[in-house]
């Protein structure tokens, strides 16, 4: 990399040397929890819809701030990014989704 | 293990959920059978295109050419899925497919992806060093065999043709499928006869 290159974004690990020595945990189960499973399938659904692509989902968890980004699990991600996404579009109001 | 999810997160699917019932746009049946439909998809579906690689060379060049010809061969709807590519390992070359930028996994022929292909550390070291990420799952490669690290992206996935194992001579569909595992898939592991008889 050249010196003057921008530092890679957040969800750019390829190769990230802070992770240089930290295990992979093979041995986890794949299918999600009922959360993660709920997420997926709204994915998917809104996809299905027309109502948002892979790579808008992509574009919102690439977004999240890097704190944010490696405290969230996998499909906490993908639900900021898909409700922010819904908002933006004007698919559901944002006072909706406030606490 | 994946960390459950937090109680905000929890509380804003919930929010979420309401608000796009309550515009239409989606209905508690349609999240059921989409839930339904995801969880099909299994890595025996990608363990018996293998299987029937190893037997059939017709559907052997199918699978190298078109990926996604192959799985709806096998009765697997590929529409609204990117294309599949699947990668032949030889006795001089074995591949190892990740997605450093997320998870870009080929779902309708192995299902969802496990936590460890999502996990920073795999997306990080398997392009920086996979032999030490192999060594992880007990995967040692034979002296001098090549090593190609292939990145599955949002448009292309990528899944992994290996080697049929030797001692197999003979064997039917379905018994040959049992060797292959989804990380054989992934090119994490290679499929081994003796591990399984022993099981």
């Amino acid at each position: 990399m050249q010196d003057d290159a921008p530092p890679p974004a957040t969800h750019d690990l390829g190769g990230a040397p802070r992770f240089r020595c930290t295990p992979v945990e093979p041995d986890d189960a794949a299918p999600p929890d009922a959360f993660g499973k709920r997420v997926d399938a709204l994915r998917q659904l809104l996809a299905r819809k027309g109502l948002m692509s892979v790579d808008e989902l992509r574009r919102g968890v690439e977004a999240i701030p890097e704190a944010e980004y490696h405290a969230l699990g996998y499909y906490e991600r993908w639900l900021r990014s898909i409700s922010g996404i819904m908002v933006e579009k004007g698919v559901v109001p944002a006072e909706a989704l406030k606490p | 293990m994946a960390a459950p999810p937090g109680p905000e997160s929890i509380a804003l699917l919930e929010r979420f959920v309401a608000a796009l019932k309550a515009q239409g746009v989606v209905t508690e049946e349609e999240i059921a059978e989409q839930i339904a439909r995801t969880d099909r998809a299994s890595p025996e579906i990608g363990a018996r295109m293998v299987a029937r690689a190893w037997t059939d060379p017709a559907y052997r060049e199918l699978l190298l050419r078109d990926g996604s010809a192959a799985a709806e061969q096998m009765g697997v709807s590929m529409a609204g899925a990117p294309p599949l590519g699947v990668l032949e390992d030889t006795d001089t070359l074995h591949h190892l497919v990740v997605c450093t930028l997320c998870s870009c996994y080929p779902r309708m022929v192995l299902g969802y992806p496990p936590h460890w292909y999502k996990s920073a550390a795999y997306r990080a070291r398997a392009v920086r060093d996979p032999r030490g990420v192999l060594a992880e799952w007990g995967t040692v490669l034979p002296d001098g065999m090549e090593l190609r690290v292939v990145d599955s992206t949002a448009d292309y996935r990528w899944m992994v043709l290996p080697q049929r194992p030797a001692g197999t001579e003979g064997w039917d569909e379905t018994r040959l499928a049992s060797l292959v595992t989804r990380d054989a898939l992934v090119g994490v592991t290679l499929p081994m006869v003796a591990e399984r008889a022993a099981a």
